[in-house]
């Protein structure tokens, strides 16, 4: 049942402790790293790399077609979803100020000095919130207006 | 293969528990966010290994729905998050969180050098 026989059965279970291997890293950067983009950069090691060896070790080791393909199935569906999930999240992570900016090399989403910006008022645009959302929804009125869109309100 | 047995799972384990305490602990929303992501992957981890080493191919459509669940877990959380209120008034820095307290000392003490 479970014995190991040849060459590929070893292959096999050396991906597989690889992976365990990569989710034991992954725990360990979650709890030692100091922010939310490090423990990011930690976690997400098995997520890629980590799944992707599980997943050809067990498909040699099941020998089944339908087992196989759904293995195949999970590993490009992490492979799809991973950036995305990764991506949103750092987003956030910057726009609420879960990161310390003066450490960061790069910051390319910086918008500018020190700028004087309030709340959110309830409107703002449905996609992602923006760096600087009265500066935004001033602006979006300002379109809105020179379009002649808006009914001008009752006075 | 007992050997194996154990290494592998004992690696998964320690990972999981790992994830677990930052989760527990984690000072933000986006950690504890992050560290669920991460504990999901290693339980579809560590169901394809038990597949793997026992031959055993009923667990498999599990793993399509955890690793699923895993990724829309973590976007809704943060379009979640990403929609919660700030009331600031200067850049940012004066709602309280600790990574912006911790900036702003940052940048005063470097300021004054």
């Amino acid at each position: 049942m479970s014995a190991v026989e040849g060459i590929g059965d070893v292959v096999a279970v050396v991906l597989l402790l690889l992976g365990a291997f990569l989710c034991l890293t992954a725990g360990l950067g979650l709890v030692r790293f100091p922010d939310v983009l490090t423990r990011m950069h930690a976690g997400t090691k098995p997520q890629v790399l980590g799944v992707l060896a599980i997943m050809v070790g067990a498909a040699i080791r099941l020998q089944g077609w339908s087992a196989t393909w759904m293995l195949l199935l999970v590993a490009a569906f992490q492979m799809l979803t991973a950036p995305v999930s990764a991506h949103m999240i750092s987003r956030v992570a910057y726009r609420r100020r879960h990161v310390r900016r003066d450490r960061l090399l790069v910051d390319e989403l910086h918008t500018g000095g020190e700028v004087r910006d309030s709340v959110y008022r309830g409107d703002e645009p449905a996609d992602a919130p923006p760096e600087q959302p009265a500066e935004a929804l001033l602006q979006s009125r300002r379109e809105d207006r020179a379009d002649g869109r808006t009914a001008q309100p009752p006075s | 293969m007992t050997v194996v047995f154990w290494f592998a799972y004992g690696m998964l384990g320690i990972g999981a528990l790992l994830a677990l305490v930052r989760l527990g602990t984690g000072p933000s929303l986006l950690d504890r966010v992050v560290a669920t992501d991460t504990l999901l992957v290693i339980i579809a981890a560590g169901l394809a290994v038990h597949a793997g080493l026992q031959r055993d191919p009923t667990v498999v459509p599990v793993l399509v729905v955890v690793s699923l669940l895993a990724f829309v877990g973590s976007v809704s959380v943060a379009r979640y998050i990403g929609g919660m209120l700030v009331a600031s008034t200067g850049d940012g820095q004066d709602v309280g969180l600790p990574e912006a307290a911790e900036e702003k000392a940052a940048r005063a003490a470097e300021g004054d050098r």
